[in-house]
């Protein structure tokens, strides 16, 4: 089934009584070459890859709810290449490429939208390190343009520019950033891998990892055993968990972050903004619902729900940046499970375990790397190599000290990032 | 979540600032090797379920405290001085 325009109209026109599932519900078979677990974005964008990119279709994801139940189905979708260092820069921007042409790709609607991104700033010495980051965004070939107070008045009226403790001086513009629609990355990937002989089998939960004489022959799981030429870890928040179940304990730490959202109004905020220094940011969803977030809730938990002291901080900083919001009655608010690394940034690398890969570490900005962590992850499991753009995201980092990628400049410490 | 502060009593959890596993009270000797140091500043086992995680009564009385919670239910089972519960380990 393609969808077009022409397949959109007539079924408007004739009930919607023509559409069908866009993936089968196939049972586990008892042997693949490769098992993916974890059926999150950037599972799906695994599969899709490994049988699009390097032709491998006997590969099955794993999934032990539903696909796209997780993270992925859960953030705040914004999209984005406007990081710093190398290693991030590169990986980042060549993500966001994949996005430009990911709706043709899948022949799927996932809504990218490159609304334009605004990083606030609010003294001279913020002005510099923005100016800065736009440079090395520059340098990577992706875009930016520092405003100052004025330009960002032009954007943004509706900000409160004279707060007293955070008055505003500009912003780092990225045009090419935005969001999307976090759903339907999830189910065009999926439709994708699955239209190319991908088994994504849903309500398997992996409780086992079957290692002899140093390599890894396939999985246990609530649906029975399944053999395996190769397996690749990709659970995000529960990276620890499966990572245990192979021996391995990670760099990684899971904590909370939680997400508003607010009643659906007419078009406000025509932007992604982000209020950095009040650990705020915001956008308004196609629904109309005005979408925002702050920073983790700062402890480890699986609960995938945060406390009150967060939300009132977030309440708080809305109303500083933009005190119209204050109007608006927010309807839910939620929490996703995030796998912290020390530095704050990604792994995407093999294991000691021969044939056992692992895809984790994204904190609370894996979205945006959908597309090209499961370029990235397909690559090294087929070919055994790293992805050059993925190629820093080393397992190791830690232990030896080097190629940390820190960007917020606080030091590689949990509970820093 | 509210946490039982040993010498405070019960207080908000914004009265704490977090600093991660408790497996920080065990610093290894300066020459333990790599291995100790990594499993000591980086490794985790990140369980999903009961841990012993270190707290500071920051806007309090300033002790650091253990406490023992669940990370799936936030269910908070008890706190001890930091102090107390690395010399009796
Ligand atoms: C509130 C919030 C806001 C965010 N905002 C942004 C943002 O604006 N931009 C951005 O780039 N990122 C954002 N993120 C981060 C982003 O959502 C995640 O980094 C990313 O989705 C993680 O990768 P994933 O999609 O593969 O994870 P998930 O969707 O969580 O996928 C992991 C899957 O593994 C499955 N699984 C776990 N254990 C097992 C097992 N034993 N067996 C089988 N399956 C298993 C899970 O059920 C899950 O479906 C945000 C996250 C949250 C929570
Ligand atoms: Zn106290």
């Amino acid at each position: 089934m393609r969808f077009s325009a022409l397949r959109l109209l007539t079924e408007g026109l004739t009930g919607n009584r023509g559409w069908g599932p866009h993936w089968r519900d196939p049972a586990p078979k008892s042997e693949y070459d490769i098992v993916i677990i974890g059926g999150g974005g950037h599972g799906l964008s695994t599969a899709y890859y490994l049988a699009k990119e390097h032709g491998l279709r006997n590969v099955a994801v794993l999934e032990k709810g539903y696909l796209g139940g997780g993270n992925v189905g859960r953030n705040t979708t914004i999209v984005r290449a406007n990081y710093f260092l190398p290693g991030n820069s590169e990986f980042y921007s060549h993500s966001l490429k994949l996005w430009e042409g990911l709706e043709d790709e899948l022949n799927y609607n996932v809504m990218h939208s490159q609304r334009g991104l605004i990083n606030l700033f609010h003294s001279d010495g913020q002005r510099d390190a923005f100016a800065r980051r736009g440079n090395a965004m520059i340098n990577q070939g992706d875009d930016a343009v520092l405003l100052d107070r004025a330009g960002v008045r032009k954007h943004l009226p509706y900000l409160d520019f004279d707060n007293t403790r955070f008055p505003i001086y500009g912003g780092l513009l990225h045009p090419r950033g935005g969001t999307a629609r976090h759903d339907a990355v999830a189910w065009g990937y999926a439709r994708g891998a699955d239209r190319r002989g991908v088994d994504l089998i849903q309500n398997c939960e992996v409780t086992g990892i079957d290692i002899s004489g140093g390599r890894v022959t396939g999985v246990q799981t609530t649906r029975g055993a399944i053999r395996a030429k190769k397996v690749g870890i990709v659970v995000a928040g529960r990276s620890g968990q499966v990572a245990a179940m192979a021996g391995m304990r990670l760099p990684v730490e899971s904590h909370v972050l939680q997400a508003f959202v607010t009643e659906g109004l007419k078009p406000c905020i025509d932007h992604v903004v982000s209020f950095g220094m009040g650990h705020f940011y915001i956008s308004q969803s196609d629904k109309g619902g005005l979408v925002f977030g702050g920073d983790l809730d700062f402890y480890a938990s699986y609960a995938a729900r945060g406390n009150l002291p967060m939300k009132e901080h977030v309440m708080e900083a809305a109303m500083t940046l933009m005190p119209m919001i204050g109007k608006a009655r927010v309807l839910r608010s939620w929490g996703g499970i995030m796998d912290m690394t020390p530095d704050g940034s990604p792994i995407i690398d093999k294991t000691g375990i021969d044939g056992l890969y692992i895809d984790c570490g994204w904190c609370y900005g894996g979205f945006k790397a959908v597309p090209g962590s499961g370029f990235s992850f397909a690559h090294l499991i087929a070919q055994d190599r790293h992805h050059a753009p993925a190629a820093k995201f080393r397992l190791d980092r830690f232990r030896t000290g080097v190629g940390l990628m820190d960007e917020e400049g606080t030091g590689a410490q949990h509970n820093l990032h | 979540m509210r946490l039982p502060c040993p010498i405070c009593g019960e207080r908000d959890l914004r009265e704490f600032s977090y600093l991660g596993d408790a497996v920080r009270l065990h610093r290894p000797a300066p020459d333990a090797g790599t291995d100790a140091w990594d499993a000591y500043l980086h490794l985790r086992d990140n369980p999903a379920g009961r841990t012993r995680d270190l707290w500071q009564h920051e806007a309090g009385c300033g002790a650091w405290i253990v406490v023992t919670r669940d990370t799936v239910s936030h269910a908070v089972e008890g706190a001890q001085l930091a102090a107390e519960m690395r010399d009796a380990d």
